[in-house]
């Protein structure tokens, strides 16, 4: 029998290749979600609601103006909501509805290459949202220059620790309903809760245990101290192993769940 | 020596489900050999293991026990190995409908490793082939249902497989679809292309198919050509009567006692005979009046009801 041999990328290169392929329909869309939703937040939040603040409570925020203190805040929520909204939906579109995972399992691809390339896809997704996020930021004068730079891999990280048990529990769920559920009971708690709008400091004892053990947390601190320049290396340590053990569970979880349902 | 089977399954098993209670066979310890160029059939009721035998084979479905060669490698360890070579056509069409129908080959055929300028290149023949030209540049939503399986089976052929595996080919297509597919996949025969199907069609079997395994409750209870299979199993012919249920109290013993083997289904008598004229004659003259009678060849549908006391499509 005639050996054919298959040459090309790497098989989570192809998955990759699949998702870039169905991005160039809409990725000028995505890039104007990207720049108006930190626009609209920090027009918001710093010419209206900062005005207020920073004539009341400055000392709660150590003198920063508010806005400079949200920011990194919500750059590190919009990174965890742009990765929900990456890899929830279309992990169980690609196993249900639409089929593809189900199409590039019956390909030379293994389930980890097709777990691997999806999950690259929603990182540069997400990378790509913080550093237009950090971009604005830049421009609106609230981080500076070098410091922004520093943002986006923190996204990228914050997105890969969660994007990992997303896609884990996405590929096993049937029903649409179960993503806005988690949505509705997870996502957006967190996103209220975790630092982002308001030092966790204030809330009462037990809250602001539950809420420093949030990954969001550990997130919105990590891109704070950078942006703020408060970071210390055993602080940021703690906030990317925090971050990195989540990813390296997440993944281990991805794998086996992938495993189960595409090869059952 | 004869050539190496492409496809050769020993005591092969699937279980689905933790040991003990929740445990289920779906495969049963089963055997068989696909030849290199030959339509090879699964035939069997749903849930006779048809599916599963085949997600095995797609290499998407670890073997539970028993042995699985497939182009001469070992299914539990070399499945990418094999899954370069086989083309997958699955039952429910896996294409992306919001990609247009030349864009669903060109990513497929990316999966495969093949470069844009071969891709490209199998794309326009297959298209010729589904007969899809004039829709290649359509997004997949507004095809047809027999559309979309000549799509898929156009995609599956992307990596000019060695065997193409059709999982319910036709299930859910009208009749003019139908046998436009059947014409494509004879074509792909003609071209020497091994397939292998499942159906639960006998008709599709009979025509597809020039070996084939019937399969129920996860085993293989027969084996061989649609018309060894018939004269094995089965008389020549069939009467089938349809009475009212007064005639059938009254003279059901009588109509029986014609023939050696007599089925009695739901809706009609069938008498089976290698002289379906004689025995219709002699059912008139037992005063029955039936209100149908037909006397028909025997198909792969008698052969199915004599195995398994079951009809395929219920």
């Amino acid at each position: 029998m005639p050996e054919r041999t298959v040459t090309g990328a790497a098989p989570a290169l192809r998955e990759l290749g699949y998702w870039l392929h169905r991005y160039r329909r809409i990725w000028r869309g995505t890039v104007v979600i990207s720049v108006a939703n930190p626009l609209l937040f920090l027009t918001a939040l710093g010419a209206g609601l900062g005005k207020l603040i920073n004539t009341r409570t400055a000392a709660a925020l150590h003198g920063t103006p508010y806005l400079h203190f949200v920011l990194p805040g919500l750059l590190a929520a919009a990174a965890m909501q742009t990765t929900y909204v990456e890899a929830a939906g279309p992990v169980l579109q690609s196993v249900r509805t639409r089929g593809n995972y189900r199409a590039a399992a019956t390909t030379p691809l293994d389930p980890t290459d097709i777990l691997y390339g999806h999950l690259l896809f929603i990182l540069l997704r997400v990378t790509m949202t913080g550093a237009m996020f950090a971009l604005v930021g830049a421009a609106f004068g609230t981080v500076g220059a070098t410091r922004a730079l520093l943002l986006a891999p923190c996204t990228t990280l914050i997105g890969l620790a969660f994007a990992t048990p997303v896609a884990a529990w996405a590929v096993t769920v049937s029903r649409p309903a179960s993503l806005t559920m988690m949505m509705r009971f997870a996502i957006l708690p967190l996103y209220m809760f975790s630092g982002t709008f308001f030092p966790t400091t204030g809330l009462p004892g037990p809250l602001r245990d539950l809420a420093e053990a949030t990954p969001l947390w550990h997130g919105v601190e990590l891109c704070r101290s950078l942006a703020l320049g408060t970071a210390t290396a055993a602080a940021t340590a703690v906030h990317v192993g925090y971050l990195a053990a989540m990813a390296a569970v997440g993944l281990w979880a991805a794998r086996r769940s992938y495993r189960r349902v595409l090869h059952a | 020596m004869p050539p190496q089977p492409l496809v050769t399954a020993r005591r092969l098993r699937k279980v689905y489900g933790k040991p003990g209670a929740r445990e289920f066979t779906a495969v049963d310890g089963i055997d068989f050999e696909v030849r290199r160029g030959e339509a090879f059939g699964l035939l069997g009721a749903n849930g006779a293991g048809k599916s599963s035998t085949m997600r095995m084979i797609a290499c998407v479905s670890p073997v539970s026990g028993g042995d699985l060669t497939i182009l001469g490698r070992d299914a539990a360890t070399d499945g990418p190995a094999i899954r370069a070579r086989l083309g997958v056509v699955p039952q429910d069409d896996t294409v992306d409908t919001e990609l247009t129908v030349r864009e669903n080959l060109l990513i497929y055929g990316r999966y495969f490793g093949l470069s844009k300028v071969e891709v490209r290149r199998r794309a326009a023949e297959l298209l010729e082939f589904a007969r899809l030209t004039e829709k290649a540049d359509e997004s997949v939503g507004a095809l047809s249902g027999g559309m979309r399986r000549r799509l898929t089976i156009a995609r599956a052929l992307v990596n000019s497989p060695d065997i193409v595996l059709l999982d319910e080919p036709t299930t859910g297509l009208d009749p003019q679809a139908r046998h436009l597919l059947w014409e494509r996949l004879f074509q792909l025969k003609r071209e020497g292309v091994t397939l292998l199907l499942t159906t639960h069609y006998m008709d599709e079997a009979e025509q597809l198919c020039d070996r084939l395994v019937v399969m129920d409750s996860g085993r293989i209870v027969a084996e061989g050509a649609p018309a060894e299979l018939i004269s094995r199993y089965t008389t020549r012919e069939v009467v089938e009567l349809r009475l009212t249920d007064g005639d059938r109290a009254t003279y059901g013993d009588e109509l029986r006692s014609l023939v050696a083997r007599f089925e009695d289904l739901a809706d009609r008598l069938l008498l089976y005979t290698d002289d379906g004229e004689d025995v219709l004659s002699r059912a008139h003259a037992t005063g029955a009046r039936p209100i149908t009678a037909l006397v028909r060849r025997s198909t792969l549908e008698d052969v199915f009801l004599t195995l398994t006391g079951r009809s395929l499509v219920d």
